[in-house]
């Protein structure tokens, strides 16, 4: 049996555990099964695709008599889809771990428990289809599924226009998708990616089809400025869903993009690099900027999903230009540095949705501003997050340091392009790059230091208790992979290296060569890194240092009332909260990107009222798409209001009408 | 075999010797300081003096601190003493230095801030968490700079590698550039913003209403406090040495060099930061300090620099 026989059995078992789940979701023990039954499925899923990656299996492919009676669905398993199954299952696994322990706690348990292996299966379709009308239709079930989990609390305020806004604009995705497919079927309508792969679309057609794919898989992955439903929706859902929607639907989405671009689309044009460049720098900093701003946890890793998927867009777009100047190993370089991203932000950003659920189980709170202090009531949980805070906060020997130095490597070969605009644009963007990475680790310095240090800043912080063995051992699993990662990073490129040359036709150097574990990008008098050794020597080195002085000096330790600088104030409310921490930034940063207005009412001496601090936040690209969008609409739709209140006789004229218009149109048509 | 002996024992001998000299360098730009101030100042070995005592003190925490708040001074000193390590003070192609390269080195300084900045937010104090929130601020743009003088430096040489930077800008290929002088201005403010010197941060200060590192690290005492205060030698230390080999090169034995040219180096090393320890001196009493939130714009005018020479590069390179 092929692996993908294998791959599409366990979707079809996915999904019938959907439909188990609507019977079993009310029993007691129904939960339980539910997420062991999903956790095998995405385990045997999770083989597969491992299996097809490590072991350089050639692409296969299956049709099957399903979907439109007369011409079936193609499935294809090769490199690309298998790296991203791997990812996929590999938050799957660890969100069906999870919810093993946090599913318990589920007021409405059969709201969530058919749509979590209804939307696992979706995601595996996706990944597996090779017709457009496979992948569509596999698409848009994978959106409502993850639509009907967002709406799982719909009582919630915020959730039910969370859920609005995402079906809108996921509809919108898969139009574009839709008509993206449809340009380069041509005019044979040749539906199937082999026939799309063969054609060979012109220029413009080409070009337009790119568009489309960055509006359609964008809008999904949440690209600016289609990224505005992402931070409503991601948060709304319950915590293993979220992990999974941030950490793994987005790779999907990147996969389309990936799919789209580099597959289907023909031989790469450097024009189309520009627009995924802008579009990816600025996603990174208005995701990460709104990150800093916010104060609910679980919205603060909803914007970094949009600032890590602007960076994965940076190295795509980067992987677009070489490829299209013949830079072949260059190409490769930042093709690499996308997925080894997309990899770890699967990784990290599941490990910290899991972090934040088990947050909200153990104290009911999503707002920083009434946790603090966990760090002592929730060491494990604690320990793991600060891992995860680690990784995303691309900090050696991590994780997350690898991808980002792989993209600024690939950044640094920039000045042999031939074109000017790239040569001009890239500089700035490898800027941006590093002023999104900076700012990420400040926005991770807040996330994680305001809820899980200082003093609890609330009843319920202050009886936090550590969550159940499940979600630790779920946390615990990603926090090593994370590490894992970035200490062997060369076995990760090494792995890649298939997709890498599907995609662009190139390969970076052989890493399990190169002596001592180190990757080299390029060549090695040029750069290399070594997180292994990076990894020993902090180790070495801290422990050396403790333990000199603990035998050479002194090992005395005494617990005493915080100091101050002499004015300790027991009253928690005195701590440094998620808006104060960021204020500096907003100051600096926040004027011209969100119209920070801060005002302060500070009474006279002698005068008793309270002081008060207000600062208002606004979203421009909200103030200045949306909003004139839904105007038009609402005007509209309440013109043609008028419509609903005809009498019999109005209709039938209109009826008429349109049917002479039409025809009229028709008759003269060319 | 015999070159690897040696090699290790030059990398072992470098990361002692940075480790070493650290509190001198900084017992200099003191007593420098006093004596522009008339003052007769503190002896040279008064931080090892300092070191000392305070390592062999009992450490007080506050109630309410965790773990990780006992743990960050080692991290923060291991990841300076790493990144000091691979850095090329006398001489270039130590052993280890191809394990990072200079991306990594402010990676690896990223981190250090990082535990520091939780560390400032552990005990739950409005001090602590004013230093974390604005050195988070400083963080943010001083970085980026941090990035893009790589960009121009790795340009110029080809590499990001540390080791073969200095060894090109030591050989006569490099020439007169803008670039480079841009990057030195931008370097140098990037360093004097890290190390909290006047005019960003003071020193020698607590109870500052500006102050940033010291507030970080106001609840601590004992041997963390000690570590702390080494590691943030070695910070300074480590600067001065990145400055050096990159835009001083003279005197740096080059990899393969006989042992007697690596002593000279060592030799010139500990001159070049005697004169960079008495420069310090000198800008840092001729001028004030300034508003915390003027720091973003002088800040500013380093990333603008770095960023401007970069595209300099870029648009140079392809008229040639």
């Amino acid at each position: 049996m092929s692996a993908l026989a294998l791959l599409l059995g366990c979707d079809a078992a996915l999904l019938a555990l959907g439909l188990v789940a609507m019977v079993v979701a009310k029993r007691k023990r129904g939960s339980f099964f539910v997420y062991a039954a999903a956790l095998a499925l995405c385990s045997a899923l999770l083989a597969g695709g491992a299996y097809h990656l490590l072991g350089r299996q050639a692409p296969v492919g299956l049709m099957l008599p399903l979907g439109l009676p007369w011409i079936g669905a193609n499935f294809r398993l090769d490199a690309l889809s298998a790296f991203f199954v791997t990812v996929v299952n590999l938050g799957a696994v660890a969100a069906s771990l999870y919810g093993l322990g946090y599913g318990r706690h589920e007021r409405d348990p059969e709201r969530v428990l058919p749509f979590f292996p209804a939307f696992l299966a979706g995601m595996n379709l996706v990944l597996l289809a090779d017709d457009a009308y496979t992948f569509l239709l596999s698409w848009e079930f994978m959106s409502l599924a993850s639509w009907a989990l967002v709406m799982a609390h719909h009582r919630e305020p915020g959730n039910q226009r969370a859920g609005y806004v995402y079906i809108v604009m996921a509809s919108f995705g898969t139009m574009s998708l839709l008509l993206a497919f449809g340009l380069l079927a041509g005019a044979s309508g040749a539906y199937t990616f082999q026939a799309m792969r063969e054609a060979s679309p012109t220029a413009g057609v080409a070009a337009l089809a790119l568009m489309l794919a960055l509006a359609g898989a964008g809008s999904k992955a949440g690209l600016a400025p289609l990224h505005v439903w992402l931070p409503l929706a991601h948060p709304a859902a319950p915590s293993h869903v979220s992990a999974l929607m941030s950490g793994v639907m987005t790779k999907v989405a990147v996969y389309g993009f990936i799919r789209i671009v580099f597959d289907l689309a023909g031989p790469a044009d450097w024009r189309w690099s520009v627009p995924v460049l802008a579009v990816g720098a600025a996603t990174g900093l208005i995701g990460v900027l709104h990150a800093l701003m916010q104060t609910d946890l679980k919205r603060v890793l909803a914007f970094s999903t949009i600032e890590n998927i602007g960076l994965v867009f940076v190295a795509l777009g980067l992987a677009l230009a070489f490829k299209a100047s013949g830079m072949g190993g260059a190409a490769a370089l930042a093709m690499t540095a996308a997925l080894f991203h997309s990899l770890n932000h699967a990784l990290f950003k599941s490990l910290l949705f899991l972090g934040a659920g088990a947050v909200l189980t153990a104290t009911g709170e999503r707002r920083m501003g009434r946790l603090g202090g966990l760090l002592n009531r929730m060491p494990v949980t604690g320990f793991f997050m600060l891992v995860g805070c680690t990784a995303i906060s691309a900090l050696p020997p991590l994780n997350g340091f690898v991808s980002e130095w792989l993209m600024l490597q690939a950044i640094l070969l920039s000045p042999q392009f031939p074109q000017w605009p790239l040569k001009l644009l890239t500089p700035a963007v490898g800027a941006i790059v590093a002023l999104v990475a900076a700012l990420a680790a400040a926005c991770f310095v807040r996330a994680f230091g305001i809820p899980f240090l200082g003093r609890p800043r609330s009843r319920e912080a202050e009886a936090a208790r550590e969550v159940d063995r499940y979600s630790l051992v779920a946390m615990g699993a990603l926090a090593i992979l994370c590490l894992l990662a970035g200490i062997f990073p060369g076995a990760i490129i090494d792995t890649l290296k298939p997709v890498a040359l599907a995609a662009t036709g190139a390969n970076m150097p052989m890493q399990a060569k190169i002596p001592w574990l180190s990757i080299v990008p390029i060549a090695e008098s040029r750069s290399s890194y070594n997180g292994l050794l990076v990894f020993i020597f902090i180790a070495a080195s801290a422990t050396l240092a403790a333990s000199a002085i603990h035998r050479l000096a002194s090992d005395a330790l005494r617990r005493a009332p915080a100091w101050d600088c002499g004015f300790p104030d027991p009253n928690p409310a005195t701590q440094y909260t998620a808006e104060s921490f960021s204020q500096p930034i907003r100051r600096v940063l926040g004027g011209f990107v969100f119209r920070a207005r801060e005002s302060l009412d500070m009474p006279a001496p002698g005068e008793m009222r309270p002081a008060s601090y207000h600062f208002a936040l606004r979203d421009p690209i909200w103030d200045a798409i949306y909003l004139p969008i839904v105007a038009v609409v609402t005007n509209l739709s309440i013109r043609l209001n008028r419509l609903q209140f005809l009498t019999i006789r109005q209709y039938l004229s209109v009826v008429f009408g349109a049917l002479v218009a039409l025809l009229l149109i028709l008759a003269a048509w060319p | 075999m015999i070159d690897l002996a040696v090699n290790l024992v030059f990398q072992l001998l470098q990361m002692l010797l940075v480790i070493g000299l650290a509190p001198l360098l900084t017992g200099l730009v003191r007593k420098a300081k006093a004596r522009l101030l008339r003052r007769q100042g503190p002896p040279l070995i008064q931080p090892y003096r300092d070191l000392a005592r305070l390592a062999r003190k009992e450490a007080v925490v506050a109630e309410g601190a965790s773990w990780l708040f006992r743990i960050v001074p080692y991290l923060v000193f291991a990841s300076t003493w790493v990144a000091a390590a691979l850095i090329p003070t006398f001489a270039t192609g130590l052993l280890f230095s191809w394990s990072a390269d200079l991306i990594a080195i402010i990676a690896l300084l990223g981190a250090a801030r990082f535990f520091l900045a939780l560390a400032g937010l552990d005990v739950g104090t409005s001090f602590g968490g004013l230093g974390s929130s604005r050195e988070a601020m400083f963080a943010t743009l001083a970085e980026p700079a941090m990035i893009v003088i790589v960009f121009s430096l790795a340009l110029i040489a080809g590499s990001t590698q540390l080791s073969t930077v200095a060894a090109f800008m030591a050989s006569s290929a490099v020439g007169l550039r803008v670039t480079l002088g841009m990057a030195l201005i931008a370097l140098i403010i990037v360093a004097v913003a890290e190390n909290g010197r006047i005019p960003v941060d003071n020193p020698a200060t607590h109870l500052e209403l500006t102050m940033v590192h010291e507030a970080m690290i106001l609840e601590y005492s004992g041997r963390h406090l000690a570590v702390i205060e080494l590691a943030s030698m070695l910070k300074l230390l480590l600067y001065i040495s990145l400055i050096a080999c990159v835009f001083t090169p003279w005197g740096l034995a080059i990899a393969d060099a006989s042992i007697r040219d690596r002593l000279l180096g060592a030799g010139i090393y500990v001159v070049k930061l005697g004169v960079a320890g008495l420069m310090l001196a000198v800008f840092e009493t001729s001028i004030a300090k300034m508003r915390v939130f003027r720091v973003p714009d002088f800040l500013g005018a380093a990333l603008m620099l770095g960023f401007l020479g970069a595209l300099l590069l870029f648009v140079s390179r392809s008229l040639k």
